[in-house]
């Protein structure tokens, strides 16, 4: 053994010319090193845009629209990024799509699990955003996030229950939640609406949801018109797929515009 | 004109190393006043209305409760503006001076294009290191305008337009209710929503309102508009009343000049520092 290398590499060469154990071998010619540490992505590749939920009087809704962009390309137009976990809670992500599928099929075994150990009560919102707040902080405390801004709507002791879960763990209730666009220009609208009207009735407030939906297709460069609708009362939770925006939109402002001066 | 070399017009940036090197050794660099700010304006039926908030922040700091955002550039047109204070106020004031300049030269109104291409001449000149965002709005013979302008000198004419960091939440407004040829009444409740949007959503825009209604007869200040924030009363008061506390004894001790001396000082410069 050569202790003058003792300190300089990982380990002396079992063979001439070949790697150290556990690591890869170096063709000759090439002078970038090969990293030995795993490195975990800390970026999005394919995501999904802002959600937006509100309580009304009766239940809650959350809408998001079904677009999956791979940065400024509007790749996969239908992906459902709503789901419903079980008849008390329902899941709505935005961020990275491969961590909410991940995070979709943990959970839905967690259900199966539940069932088949004969647990009866059912997984509601409250306890859903509870695990994932402890699950998501974990992980980006171990530096290997789920790039996710969650919204979790459902039913919580009988009582409708709206939280956001954050990739950092930033966790709250509230009564109308959004992620990303939709937390700048959906809540102003949600609230002062709330303000105008006091409680909202479930067609004002499907009404209000679209009308979000429709200002922020107008305005975030990664969104789009097709969408989903989660709707969860005290009976159960009802998903509408498929819907479009686009026939209601108006575009004759452009009427208005020659020019830039 | 003797052209003395040292005279430099323009940001100096010599400095900018010895900066970096500063900060990179802890050195607290000031923050600069801005009016993190939501700015809006519409164009109606007989004109165009401009709104914005009243506040002024430093950091994370309000520094003023009540700034007036919409500076006077002629009597046909008014402008809103969000970003650095300073660089807004001497902006706005120097095109101000440079218009009436152009009126007097022309002996006629001055069309708000004329003020849009000023405007974004002199900030394309500076490379956006102007922080002035700005929404232009004037009534001239040509119609109503409303132009916004960003610091890079890049313009946009357009029936609505919201600058600042509260124009999110305020573009909402637009989005869902302006349609053209609106009245008077509609137009100015639509402003004010619209700041209003800002002022409670957005923490760098705040207090009240302030409206400028601009027609062929002229503008009208309206300044406040809506005091969306009023100053809560305070409930109790926590002095102590005379009497709550017991005097157990008194003694009273004049001061006893003992000797008087005068000596004059001789004439010092003013302090100026």
């Amino acid at each position: 053994m050569d202790v003058g290398r003792m300190f300089g590499e990982v380990a002396p060469p079992l063979w001439s010319g070949g790697p150290a154990p556990g690591g890869f071998y170096s063709f000759p010619g090439t002078n970038n090193k090969q990293h030995e540490t795993k490195t975990h992505t800390m970026y999005p590749s394919t995501s999904g845009t802002s959600v937006v939920g509100l309580v009304y009087d009766g239940g809650v809704m959350l809408g998001a629209d079904t677009l999956g962009s791979y940065g400024s390309l509007a790749r996969f137009r239908n992906v459902e990024r709503t789901f419903k976990v079980t008849d008390k809670a329902v899941l709505t992500c935005s961020g990275d799509i491969a961590d909410y599928q991940f995070i979709r099929e943990v959970i839905e075994q967690k259900v199966r699990d539940d069932e088949i150990s004969g647990f009866t009560p059912v997984l509601n919102a409250g306890a859903l955003h509870c695990w994932l707040t402890r699950v998501l902080y974990n992980r980006r405390s171990r530096f290997d996030p789920l790039w996710l801004e969650c919204v979790v709507a459902g039913f919580k002791d009988d009582k409708p229950f709206l939280g956001y879960v954050d990739k950092i763990g930033t966790a709250f209730e509230a009564q109308e939640v959004a992620s990303g666009f939709g937390m700048h220009m959906a809540i102003p609208m949600i609230r002062e609406a709330r303000e105008k009207k006091g409680n909202l009735t479930r067609d004002d407030a499907r009404k209000l949801l679209v009308d979000c939906l429709k200002v922020l297709y107008y305005r975030d460069c990664r969104a789009h018109f097709k969408y989903q609708v989660a709707d969860v009362t005290a009976e159960g939770v009802k998903i509408e797929n498929d819907l479009n925006l686009k026939p209601d939109t108006s575009w004759s402002i452009a009427n208005f515009v020659r020019g830039y001066e | 004109m003797e052209d003395s070399g040292d005279i430099h017009t323009g940001f100096q940036f010599t400095n900018f190393a010895r900066n970096e090197k500063m900060v990179s050794r802890g050195f607290p660099m000031p923050v600069c006043r801005k009016t993190g700010t939501t700015i809006a304006g519409v164009v109606f039926k007989d004109g165009v209305v401009l709104g914005a908030d009243t506040r002024a922040t430093e950091g994370d700091i309000v520094a003023d409760k009540n700034c007036s955002k919409i500076h006077y550039l002629q009597p046909n047109m008014y402008c809103c503006g969000a970003g650095t204070a300073a660089d807004l106020e001497m902006t706005t004031q120097l095109m101000a001076g440079q218009l009436e300049l152009h009126r007097l030269n022309t002996g006629r109104q001055v069309p708000v294009i004329a003020a849009n291409s000023m405007f974004k001449q002199m900030l394309f000149r500076y490379q956006g290191h102007i922080g002035a965002a700005l929404v232009l709005g004037g009534v001239d013979k040509y119609g109503s305008h409303i132009y916004s302008i960003h610091p890079h000198g890049s313009t946009d004419r357009l029936p609505y337009t919201t600058m600042g960091s509260g124009s999110l939440a305020a573009m909402t407004v637009f989005e869902e209710r302006w349609h053209p040829d609106m009245e008077l009444d509609e137009a100015k409740q639509l402003v004010r929503d619209a700041i209003a949007g800002g002022v409670f959503n957005d923490l760098g825009s705040g207090s009240n309102i302030d409206l400028c209604i601009i027609t062929k007869d002229g503008a009208n200040m309206l300044r406040p508009y809506d005091v969306a924030n009023v100053k809560g009363q305070r409930v109790g008061k926590y002095e102590y009343k005379r009497g709550v506390t017991e005097v157990l004894t008194k003694k009273v001790r004049p001061i006893e000049i003992v000797s008087e001396t005068v000596r004059p000082i001789p004439g010092e410069d003013m302090d100026t520092a």
